[in-house]
């Protein structure tokens, strides 16, 4: 038996920390005269270290941790009503069930009147049903540093159950449509100091921001590279951050105002992204630099 | 209190592959906050981990660990059903054990 | 007298009406109507911005594809708007120009209000071929000045486009760095020395 555990510490990986810092930007290198502009598909070699780090992180993201944390505040009674969400909370596909509801939002909900995403279905949630106050939620709706609100385990927790399933947003539904052609119209428009609108950026294939790949939202490849992997870990900084907080995000560098959180406007816009990677697998909550 | 860790292991051949994933701030003690006030070191100084009631490891770690960390790491001579008992404790005296089954 | 009308940049939302129909059905109007219900100003990010100006009102209506006699009459209305420098120079430091075109700051709610503001430039556009992480949104400028010389109307050109890119090409993704004061003068000879001096390393 002794002999057994000879070969016990064969590897013992820390990993993480060195890696959060990971250069923005390669070394310069210097450039033939004529050298032609490098493809755009072209990998340094710090992006492709980079993806085998993260193909590593993938199997034990840390994303995990705020699912666990999710479920136990899904299945908790909480709030004034002191009611759980598991007992309470209808994601679409009947009252707790959380199997495959994350891929098939947005959608319509009849009671609220009201397309929505994910979080924003069960922050009506626990709005509604377990009596929480929706300002007090929107007032920090999300993760920093040295806090991670509710919300973003539980959304972690919903989309966690979908992982490996299809996206299927159901774009049939008269509503849905609607919301999915007004997020379209909203994608397309231009304003601000700078005239951007999403699609300056988001609107058409190969193209790039200094290094970082934009994925074209109006097509199911480039959509479903919005939608994988939010939420998501981002390991600069160790936080969990979910898809409204990047939707928030895209307009802060678009210079527009902010969208307010869990609104008609964001769940438009992730009716028009999802619904457009529709068919396309979901792989369940990310990881990203 | 600390939040659970995630633990996993299987076997894969005659080697159990263990994944561990831990909450932690792991906060080094060099980070500033908003207001310039620098933010006390809270990091996890010591973890062991058991397999089959045996030792197989006795680890220190720091700072240079990231916030919520993930260990990987080999074990000969596991075998399936075998009880994985993963302990850490900070520099704060907090600790945190869980357990999972070899499968 | 109609041609003065629609000359007039103010008066935009008259050219709708001479404007083709164009698919946006009702949604452009609901997609507004959510920008203003479920937006809100932060920072510097005030409200008013979600407003179109005339110009991005046509671009938005027309798919950024308006017709040839709006866009030509609108790209001069903008041309007429461009303020040159008053000695007439428009070559500046091309190193300073190579700095401001590296920053990416400015405008965005985080950004702090009053700082300088960046060219964003290496963003969209290859540059200087020894800044290696650049965006492919715009063409490559790299070799700009080698390829076109620096006589004064090419640089009078390059100083209008960076003032104000719809200038030349009404919809076009480039901003009006000038028009919505984000670079200065200085900033601007910068930027037209760093694609057109001879001893910038662009054009080595």
């Amino acid at each position: 038996m002794k002999q057994n555990f000879i070969g016990a510490l064969c590897a013992l990986a820390v990993m993480g920390g060195a890696f959060a810092q990971t250069p923005k930007k390669p070394a310069a290198k210097p450039a033939a005269k004529t050298a032609p502009a490098p493809a755009a598909e072209e990998k340094d070699a710090a992006t492709l270290e980079f993806e085998k780090f993260r193909a590593e992180m993938e199997e034990s993201n840390p994303a995990e941790l705020f699912e666990m944390k999710g479920e136990e505040q899904w299945k908790t009674k909480r709030g004034p009503k002191n009611v759980s969400l598991a007992e309470s909370c209808d994601l679409g596909q009947g009252v707790g069930k959380v199997e495959g509801a994350y891929v098939k939002m947005p959608r319509y909900f009849a009671d609220a009147d009201a397309v929505m995403d994910a979080e924003r279905r069960i922050v009506w949630c626990m709005v509604e049903k377990q009596g929480f106050k929706f300002d007090e939620i929107a007032a920090k709706p999300f993760a920093n540093a040295n806090f991670t609100p509710d919300i973003t385990n539980l959304v972690t927790y919903v989309a966690g159950h979908s992982r490996n399933m299809k996206i299927a947003v159901p774009l049939k539904d008269p509503k849905v449509r609607e919301a999915y052609e007004t997020g379209k119209a909203m994608a397309a428009y231009r304003a601000g100091p700078y005239d951007f609108s999403c699609n300056t950026c988001h609107g058409s294939d190969g193209k790039r921001i200094r290094m970082q790949n934009l994925p074209n939202l109006g097509t199911a490849a480039g959509a479903m590279k919005g939608v994988q992997g939010w939420p998501g870990y981002r390991m600069t900084g160790g936080v969990m951050l979910t898809h409204q907080w990047r939707m928030g995000d895209c307009f802060r560098q678009q210079r527009f105002p902010q969208p307010k959180y869990a609104s008609d406007a964001i769940a438009y816009l992730l009716t028009y992204m999802i619904g457009n990677a529709n068919g396309q697998v979901y792989k369940g909550p990310g990881i990203k630099r | 209190m600390a939040d659970p860790m995630k633990i996993r292991a299987q076997m894969k051949g005659d080697v159990a592959e263990v994944r561990i994933l831990m909450g932690h701030a792991m906060e080094t003690g060099q980070r500033k906050d908003a207001a310039g006030k620098t933010i006390p070191a809270h990091f996890i100084q010591s973890m062991t981990v058991e397999v089959g009631g045996k030792k197989v490891i006795d680890g220190q770690i720091g700072t240079s660990v990231s916030r919520n960390p993930v260990f990987g790491f080999k074990v000969k001579g596991a075998k399936v059903g075998d009880k994985v008992v993963v302990s850490w404790v900070d520099n704060k005296g907090d600790k945190r054990t869980d357990e999972a089954a070899v499968a | 007298m109609t041609k003065k009308i629609i000359l007039a940049a103010s008066m935009a939302a008259t050219l709708m009406i001479a404007l083709p129909a164009v698919a946006d059905g009702d949604y452009r109007a609901k997609a507004i109507a959510a920008f203003n219900k479920d937006f809100q100003p932060r920072g510097q990010a005030s409200i008013d911005r979600l407003a179109e100006d005339g110009l991005q009102m046509i671009c938005n209506r027309t798919g950024n594809k308006p017709p040839e006699y709006i866009a030509k009459r609108m790209e001069a209305d903008q041309l007429a708007d461009v303020k040159y420098p008053a000695d007439g120079k428009l070559l500046g430091d091309w190193q300073a120009g190579e700095k401001l075109a590296q920053s990416g700051r400015g405008f965005t709610w985080s950004d702090q209000p009053g700082l300088p503001v960046g060219g964003n430039c290496y963003n969209c556009h290859r540059i200087s071929p020894n800044e290696t992480s650049f965006g492919t949104i715009g063409p490559t400028l790299y070799q700009f000045g080698k390829l076109r010389g620096n006589a004064p109307d090419i640089q009078k050109y390059v100083y209008s486009k960076i003032y104000n890119a719809k200038a030349h090409n009404l919809c076009s993704e480039m901003p009006r760095f000038g028009r919505v004061g984000a670079l200065g003068e200085k900033q601007i000879k910068d930027l037209v020395a760093l694609l057109l001096d001879p001893a910038s390393p662009v054009n080595k």
